[in-house]
């Protein structure tokens, strides 16, 4: 099979070129005053990656703080009862319970390259944004996190955790007052002070280059998974490739280690958040994509049941991967998904977050209707712990 | 060009007598008006506006139901659309839709110019004016591409910022209006944080004019009505025409 990885620019899963570009996706539609603080980024980025020293210091910070590599576990009673054989991906078990450290890491550290010193994030159930505190926290920069007003009251703990690191959290009380206003507010923010602050965006999503940096620094989890694939599984690598997709970013970083190799890629949203099924092209938070909007274009809110897919767009490769036809997207319903976090409980011991949870619960349905053959392999990436949602499963039971 | 020009901006459907608001401008000497088209995700509008557009939709404002209410409207004088790109693409025939309505120029500050061609060629085919925006930390060479690539005239953003009122115009904000103004002759219009007469007055000493809008937009929430609306134009039109237009050089 060719190496997909090495094609000219604008092809699967490589640099998007200059312009961002993935597909007619992606881009930079931002306004005029951010588009030099995306050219820096975009330059610093370029450089810092092909710096071995930088490497170096992130594969460090990964491995001693963030607890990598994370494990790669044979989900035994799950794969008996389905007769398929999973492999979860455990970021469940790195720092701060989630994907999200690995991407934080990166973007924090290049921050500091770039002598800022100060980070914003967006958060919409709080897990970017305790993650970007506690990069802050490690770096000794300052972090202020834009958090809908809405998910401000809903996520009062994650709040308490963010100040407890250090940051500071503002509610965001313009528009719907969730993770999409609280997007707006930041990147409104970010051109006020991008002399000294870097903006870290949480997911593969925003203008270029942010969708190509967060792909590259959570590229980690796909390599690690191909790696232990490799020998783990007599045929090398599994049959199907699967993760959960809020604006993308865990499973942008696990098809990366698999674009290349015959695996089936498939993407798993949250029905209320489906930009794929249910969108269209749009163009939202600087870039080109498949985005939830009503009849008029105004950009809906998205529902789901686990807070960080509650996005109504979803990132640019994703929906160049989708035209393509390398990979799929599919959805889950909210009511799929406790059954799942249940079994997944019951059977190996796993309490995983909602998120991932979707990504379980496809799993299943498509093993139990037949889709999935009997016998083949699975990688899901087991995105984050479940820890966070307690409360939310303890309401549906 | 004699005067300075005077630009302010209403956001369609903010009251369901809105257009009169625009009449109004009309009659106290506005050059041209800008008409917001809101949308729900406003990234470079500050929190007054962002008030307006949230306010207007939730009234069930759209652009079909904004372009309808100006259709006919009797102002002699350009009026310009300023929205974002989704609500653009969203729909095929949306610059024919403007040029339909009466609208002569559009603004979308999330369309740079990396970005800008095929914004460019629909809005050319329609007869629209395509309004560029520059900001403070524009290359020179960005603002030359700018400067030569915009249409009816040249949005210089004051600000690192969003729109919103403010104390004082900057030093950079005039810079920008004096480079902008060596490279071409069409206006160059002050824009974003222009809250006051004198601020106008400063920024015609470098700009050909000014753009006027969450000032006025926060009077129109804080209940202000078309006549009262009116009498401030007046005010900024005064103060701009008291400004003796030199002799460039
Ligand atoms: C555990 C977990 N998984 C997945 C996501 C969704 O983000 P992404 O699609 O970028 O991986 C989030 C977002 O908050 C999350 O916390």
């Amino acid at each position: 099979m060719t190496d997909l990885t090495v094609l000219p620019n604008g092809s699967l899963m490589a640099d998007p070129g200059e312009r961002g570009r993935f597909g007619g996706h992606g881009g930079r539609f931002v306004p005029e005053s951010l588009i030099p603080a995306c050219a820096e980024l975009e330059e610093a980025f370029r450089e810092a990656w092909a710096d071995q020293r930088f490497r170096r210091d992130l594969d460090r910070l990964l491995a001693v703080y963030a607890g990598r590599p994370t494990a790669l576990t044979p989900a035994w009673r799950l794969s008996a009862e389905l007769g398929i054989n999973v492999l979860l991906k455990r970021e469940d078990l790195a720092h701060t319970g989630s994907h999200k450290i690995n991407n934080v890491l990166g973007q924090a550290l290049l921050a500091r390259r770039m002598g800022k010193t100060r980070l914003i994030a967006e958060t919409g159930a709080g897990q970017h944004g305790v993650a970007t505190a506690t990069a802050a926290a490690l770096l000794g920069l300052e972090a202020t996190v834009y958090m809908g007003a809405k998910d401000v009251e809903r996520q009062a703990l994650n709040v308490f955790r963010m100040e407890l690191l250090g940051a500071e959290v503002i509610p965001v009380t313009g528009g719907s007052r969730t993770l999409k206003d609280a997007t707006s507010e930041a990147l409104r923010h970010w051109v006020t002070r991008v002399d000294d602050t870097h903006y870290c965006i949480g997911s593969v999503m925003g203008p270029h280059p942010y969708p190509w940096i967060v792909r590259e620094l959570q590229r980690v989890v796909g390599e690690e998974a191909r790696a232990q694939c490799a020998a783990e599984l007599r045929t090398g690598v599994p049959d199907y490739v699967v993760a959960c997709i809020g604006g993308g970013s865990n499973a942008a970083g696990t098809f990366a280690g698999f674009v290349d190799t015959p695996a089936q890629l498939i993407g798993v949203e949250a029905e209320g958040g489906a930009a794929v099924a249910f969108g269209r092209v749009g163009v939202l938070h600087g870039f080109r994509s498949y985005v939830l909007q009503d009849e008029d274009g105004q950009v809906s809110e998205a529902h789901s049941i686990a807070a960080g897919l509650d996005y109504p767009g979803i990132g640019p490769e994703h929906a160049f991967l989708n035209d393509s036809g390398r990979a799929r997207y599919v959805t889950v319903s909210d009511e799929e998904v406790i059954p799942a976090v249940r079994r997944l409980a019951r059977t190996e011991g796993i309490l995983p977050a909602l998120e991932s949870a979707h990504a379980i619960a496809w799993v299943i349905r498509a093993a139990e209707s037949g889709e999935l053959p009997p016998f083949c392999t699975v990688l899901v990436t087991l995105s984050g712990r479940g820890d966070k949602d307690i409360h939310t499963i303890r309401e549906a039971a | 060009m004699s005067g300075k020009l005077l630009v302010p901006y209403v956001t369609g459907g903010i009251r369901p007598d809105w257009t009169r608001y625009v009449e109004e401008y009309a009659r106290h000497g506005a050059d041209m008006i800008e008409i917001g088209l809101p949308f729900s995700d406003p990234i470079l509008d500050g929190p007054t506006i962002q008030q307006a557009s949230h306010h207007a939709l939730q009234q069930g404002v759209t652009v079909r139901s904004i372009l309808d209410d100006l259709t006919g409207l009797n102002v002699d004088v350009p009026l310009i659309a300023m929205t974002y790109y989704n609500l653009v693409i969203h729909n095929p025939s949306f610059c024919a839709d403007l040029a339909a309505a009466g609208v002569s120029g559009l603004i979308v500050p999330d369309v740079p110019i990396d970005e800008v061609d095929e914004l460019e060629a629909t809005a050319t085919a329609a007869g629209v004016d395509l309004v560029l925006l520059a900001a403070p930390t524009t290359t020179p060479s960005r603002l030359a591409t700018i400067a030569q690539r915009s249409r009816c005239f040249v949005y210089a953003v004051s600000v690192m910022g969003t729109t919103g009122e403010r104390d004082r115009l900057g030093e950079d904000a005039l810079r920008l209006a004096r480079d902008l103004r060596a490279m071409t002759d069409l206006p160059v219009l002050l824009g974003f944080g222009i809250s006051q007469p004198a601020h106008a007055v400063a920024a015609a000493d470098a700009a050909d004019g000014v753009v006027v809008a969450s000032a006025l937009m926060r009077m129109v929430l804080d209940g202000a009505g078309p006549e009262e609306i009116g009498a401030t134009i007046a005010e900024f039109r005064a103060a701009l025409d008291g400004v003796v237009v030199g002799v460039p050089g």
